[in-house]
């Protein structure tokens, strides 16, 4: 792979969620876009600051949905053809078409297929698994953001981004330090 | 909730106590004060991530390792001789081999509850015993689903034409019998629960990836991991996902034990052939679950310090579960016998009479005394539900009740049939309870593991738990920098 030029962008490492919640608002209020926040637990608040609303977006419910029902209508397309076609069997007379008792296996395989789906769904939306990405190389980073600091990356991919107005932005939020992340 | 009017402690005598109950409300406090994002971090991650291995845990796991290979040599018995070493013969053709498959799958239900349900009820307490819930349901699935494989006594024979696949004979399963919905609600639910059990797991592997010291830890986490690193749009896609697979085990798990009701229900026998299986066996599942819930994290939190994480609050929300679904399982119990009367069927009417006081009424005695007398006539007294030892005990005597339960189903409705020349006995043999008592091996055999290679409680969730996990919101801040 060839080098990639430049850095990656600048993270800014913050002590509480209310601080990074602050920062990130501002840069998203100030032009940047091409940014991430990275927390130890869900912090919608973090989300919403960078302009990312998972409910409106409706990724990982959309692929979730389409699983489901390609899981339940294959399942009863199975049933039916087995039972009328491929391998009829008259036991007391009843029905070939029992539609009751298909409904059972399609229903679970609605869940298993639609909860497959939006496990997958959910890794594949968000390019996991990732073994490497440009973050883990901020010293700071592997100790704290799965633990208990609160961190705001503005990427040198976005138009507004310069090395030194872009550190001074952040160091103007007061965070704990700001390190250049390489790629 | 009843815990408002606890007496307040003197903070000199009972610090302890005292500290565990929020003055605000008055309720036990789900999570002990003054605990820090790293500090429950490091807590949990501790109990894995140390190189002193416990020799408690190392003789816990030699002990369940024994049981295991006492079921490994009953089923190589097994697979040698045939089913004919079970004690299952005419009438009783189901044996010790569905018993142990009802209660084992039931046992995992409480897991799913706790996972599922309890999360789309927002109920916050259930994040520090989700993970080793589930986990149990998990190994209660691996241990129920040998049964149905062994019991063919041949498996390479048996069970592969239970899959629908183009083979060499054209030969297709009947989707009709509830053997067959079986096959699926069980596969599917032992997928989907691996499934929600590995997503919930990601975020932490990757903390225990970043805490760990040693090169090889840092590197199977890692992988493990899938490289997560708590990117915010991540989380929130993680987050519906999360939901997602919540709303979705939640009827699953209501299905697993009606469809395996239906094995009973469907067929015409007296004793099976009734409609109140689907709820009563549901609602007996979680019962069951929630005591075995209790018996695993009454020694734990005990053993590895988890008093804080792991609190009173916790072991009397659990016990209340088990008096409400208790409950219903008496209402079924009644109902079964009411029915009995009301059909004005002299084949019900004797099976339950039969049932209750025949040759093996004795089991049926057994079942209410440790399923109805004992729990629910003591569970409603807050102050047996906060003494630790007395719930460990009931667990323990409510899990055997509900073996019994499914004992009493299957082989008291079967041994006394409607011709009294074909009426027999069933007597186990000393493969049945070497096989049973080695799955109890296996289960905790693969707990012990669990809880030593992977952090047995969710540290994210805690976090998130932890009063300074919220984003105070400007008005909030204000106020502050006026005080």
């Amino acid at each position: 792979m060839p080098m990639r030029e430049g850095i990656y962008g600048l993270i800014a490492e913050f002590d509480t969620p209310t601080e990074l919640v602050q920062a990130a608002k501002a840069a998203y209020a100030s032009g940047y876009r091409r940014m991430d926040c990275y927390t130890p637990y869900p912090l919608e608040e973090a989300a919403e600051a960078i302009g990312f609303d998972e409910p409106t977006e409706k990724g990982v419910a959309r692929v979730c949905l389409i699983g489901g029902l390609i899981g339940g209508c294959a399942m009863f397309g199975l049933e039916t053809w087995v039972s009328i076609w491929a391998y009829p069997l008259n036991i007391a007379g009843r029905p070939m078409f029992s539609w009751p008792a298909f409904i059972v296996p399609a229903y679970e395989w609605t869940i298993l297929f639609a909860g497959l789906s939006a496990a997958f769904g959910m890794l594949a939306l968000n390019r996991l698994p990732a073994p490497y990405h440009p973050v883990f190389n901020a010293p700071n980073f592997r100790d704290g953001a799965t633990t208990d600091k609160f961190f705001l990356c503005l990427e040198a991919a976005d138009p507004k981004f310069s090395v030194s107005e872009s550190r001074a932005f952040l160091e103007s939020f007061r965070p704990v330090s700001v390190v250049e992340v390489d790629h | 909730m009843a815990t408002n009017d606890v007496s307040p402690q003197d903070p000199v005598t009972n610090p302890g106590k005292n500290r565990m109950i929020d003055p605000k409300t008055g309720e036990l406090r789900v999570l002990a004060p003054g605990q820090t994002f790293r500090s429950v971090t490091e807590k949990i991650a501790r109990i894995v991530l140390t190189s002193h291995t416990p020799l408690g845990w190392l003789f816990g796991l030699v002990m369940a390792g024994g049981l295991v290979a006492m079921m490994l040599t009953a089923v190589m018995w097994l697979f040698l001789k045939g089913t004919g070493i079970w004690a299952i013969t005419m009438p009783v053709a189901w044996g010790f081999a569905i018993v142990n498959f009802v209660w084992w799958i039931g046992i995992g239900h409480a897991g799913t509850l706790i996972s599922a349900i309890l999360l789309l009820f927002k109920q916050g307490w259930r994040n520090s015993i989700n993970r080793f819930a589930e986990a149990m349901t998990l190994f209660a699935v691996v241990c129920a689903g040998m049964f149905p494989i062994i019991h063919t006594g041949r498996p390479w024979l048996a069970i592969y034409w239970l899959f629908p696949y183009p083979n060499t004979m054209n030969v297709w399963p009947q989707f009709r019998s509830p053997l067959m919905w079986d096959v699926f609600a069980v596969s599917t639910y032992a997928t989907i629960s691996v499934v929600f059990w590995y997503v919930g797991l990601i975020p932490d592997l990757g903390t225990m990836r970043d805490q760990a010291k040693s090169k090889f830890a840092k590197y199977i986490y890692g992988q493990m991991s899938l490289g997560w690193r708590g990117s915010a749009r991540h989380w929130m896609r993680y987050e519906s996902a999360s939901l997602l697979l919540a709303g979705l085990a939640t009827p699953l798990v209501l299905s697993v034990h009606t469809v395996i009701s239906f094995d009973f229900a469907v067929a015409v026998l007296p004793g099976w052939h009734t409609t109140i299986f689907p709820p009563y066996f549901v609602a007996g599942a979680i019962y069951s679950g929630f005591a075995m819930v209790l018996t695993l994290a009454i020694p734990i939190r005990k053993f590895y310090g988890l008093e804080d994480i792991i609190t009173m609050r916790h072991l009397d929300n659990m016990a209340k579960v088990m008096l409400a679904t208790g409950l219903i399982v008496a209402y079924g119990y009644g109902m079964e016998v009411v029915m009995a009367w009301y059909s004005a069927s002299h084949w019900e009417y004797f099976m339950f009479w039969n049932r209750m006081f025949g040759p093996m009424g004795w089991a049926y005695w057994v079942l209410i005394t440790c399923n109805i007398v004992t729990p629910l006539t003591t569970l409603w007294s807050r102050r047996l539900r906060q003494n630790v030892t007395y719930l460990f005990l009931i667990a323990l005597v409510v899990n055997t009740g509900m073996w019994f339960e499914r004992f009493v189903i299957v082989v008291t409705s079967l041994y006394r049939d409607f011709l009294p020349s074909s009426w027999g006995t069933y007597r186990a043999t000393k493969w049945d309870y070497m096989t049973y008592v080695g799955t109890l091996g296996l289960f905790t055999f693969l707990f012990f593991l669990f809880i030593r290679l992977l952090p047995m409680i969710p540290m994210s969730e805690i976090r998130m738990m932890l009063p300074q996990a919220k984003v105070k919101h400007e008005a909030e801040l204000q106020t502050e920098a006026g005080d």
